[in-house]
């Protein structure tokens, strides 16, 4: 499993690459080989805003629904238009083509306090202990 | 605790991904279904569909009591056919469906669904009674599904049977790999395929013979995950999703199994009056019109009004578009109806298509 040094992860994994002001976001690839493959991903209009934690869209394998959680506060500048009909990009390259959505970060103290790549895989470890 | 068929070991040997299914512990798929879905269309795959039950009726009466539990007619079979049909209950309604071979003259196979096979089998003893010997032979047998239009090629490198004689629904007793085994051209994929039954015991020295051939034409081992995109993009019901107790084969669009003219049967007075009034409902085909997935129990609308309820969906892998089955009033079955599927509180706008999604093109030998 692939957990990049330079991301940022939260405990619903989703993934953060912080770009100057921005904050690409993804889902793991924990997340996407949980999933299995990824048939449909409902992504938020830009200009929407979310709150830290708050729903932004919705990824569906042919096995279950699961939201997507904001990692941080922020207004969405870009969506992953290609997710729309090549949704199979987030089971292939999760941290790349697969990206989501950019946000403009509205907190960078949010950005700071969220798991770093062995924070998240002691997390995921503890979750698979259970 | 989940049972186990007898290739649970090389299931785990080939890091497959296990799920629960109907009781069973199963895998849902080695590297990809996606992948494993197309190996099927385009080469070949091979499924563990051990699972499956297996109840033997014999006797002088085992035909007659085919005859009376099923809805297909029994008569038509010749010693090596088989036929898809329905158990239905009094009410019509669908308790399983199943293919049934005629292995002798005097005994018939019922392959059935893992959920069911319990089921089936004490519906079968209580109504056959002392008329015929009704054994459930589920746990003594190991079936693999080989499909894909090189399944033919796959498997003749492993048999001296005679497969470019064997039609669709007819079974041959023969050796495969060394292993004594049933095989039939049947399947669950809308692909060209084989089945094959034998000894549990010989299950895993099958499945390692039949994987390495379908290995040689760069085919995969493939899981329910597949199984269930393939059915689909078939338009193949399947039982407990698409259609359980509460619904009958008429309304699940299987009317070409329905033989009322074959004598009485079990369900067969509710299915004659639905025949002759017209169903109320039908199962039908959706395709979305734009990126979406239909899921079972999610709504059907027209016009504003809702008009019934999907049961299965995903997005085609062979198709790249979003598909479904519903049923729908029968105002609304007719293809090219424009109908709106209801996902998360919006209306995803579809329409009914003509069932299969996806056609073999049949190759020229």
């Amino acid at each position: 499993m692939e957990l990049p040094d330079d991301l940022r992860y939260t405990k619903e994994h989703e993934w953060l690459r912080l770009e100057g002001d921005d904050g690409v976001v993804g889902i793991t690839d924990f997340a996407q080989d949980a999933l299995g493959d990824v048939v449909f991903v409902e992504l938020p209009a830009v200009g929407a805003t979310f709150a830290q934690g708050q729903v932004f869209g919705v990824v569906e394998s042919n096995k279950t629904v699961s939201d997507l959680f904001a990692p941080v506060s922020g207004r969405v500048i870009a969506v992953n238009q290609v997710l729309r009909d090549e949704p199979e990009h987030v089971n292939a390259d999760p941290y790349g083509a697969g990206w989501m959505i950019r946000l403009a970060v509205a907190r960078r103290d949010e950005v700071d306090a969220l798991l770093d790549a062995a924070g998240y895989r002691a997390h995921i470890a503890r979750e698979q202990g259970k | 605790m989940a049972r186990r068929t007898p290739l649970f070991d090389a299931h785990r040997a080939l890091g497959a991904r296990l799920v629960e299914f109907a009781g069973w512990e199963m895998p849902l798929c080695y590297r990809g279904a996606a992948e494993e879905h197309r190996a099927v269309r385009e080469r070949c795959g091979l499924f563990d569909v051990s699972h499956m039950g297996e109840i033997e009726l014999r006797g002088p009466a085992a035909a007659a009591v085919c005859q009376e539990l099923t809805v297909n007619d029994v008569r038509r079979l010749r010693i090596g056919d088989g036929q898809y049909t329905v158990l239905c209950n009094e009410r019509g309604g669908v308790l399983d469906d199943l293919i049934v071979f005629r292995l002798g003259p005097e005994r018939y196979l019922l392959i059935v669904n893992a959920a069911n096979a319990a089921a089936d089998y004490a519906w079968i003893c209580d109504r056959a009674g002392q008329r015929a010997v009704v054994i459930d032979r589920s746990a003594e047998l190991g079936l693999l599904a080989l499909q894909g239009p090189e399944a033919e090629l796959a498997l003749r490198t492993l048999t001296a049977l005679d497969l470019g004689g064997l039609r669709p629904f007819t079974a041959l007793e023969g050796t495969v790999a060394g292993v004594k085994t049933i095989v039939s051209r049947t399947g669950y994929t809308g692909e060209d395929g084989f089945e094959l039954l034998s000894a549990a015991p010989d299950a895993p020295p099958l499945w390692a013979a039949v994987l390495e051939a379908t290995r040689r034409r760069d085919g995969l081992p493939a899981g329910l995950g597949a199984r269930d995109t393939l059915r689909l993009e078939a338009g193949l019901p399947l039982c407990g999703t698409d259609m359980d107790e509460t619904t009958t084969p008429l309304e699940a669009g299987l009317a070409w199994v329905v033989k009322l003219d074959k004598g009485d049967f079990v369900g067969r007075a509710v299915l004659a009056e639905q025949a002759a009034r017209g169903v109320a409902r039908r199962l039908i085909g959706l395709e979305l019109a734009e990126p979406g997935v239909p899921r079972h129990g999610y709504a059907v609308w027209r016009d504003g009004a809702a008009v019934g309820t999907v049961t299965s969906g995903t997005r085609s892998p062979t198709l790249g578009t979003y598909i479904g089955l519903a049923y729908v009033t029968a105002g609304a079955a007719a293809p090219g109806t424009p109908v709106a599927v209801e996902i998360r509180g919006r209306r995803v706008p579809a329409r009914v298509v003509a069932r299969p999604f996806y056609r073999r093109v049949r190759r020229e030998e």
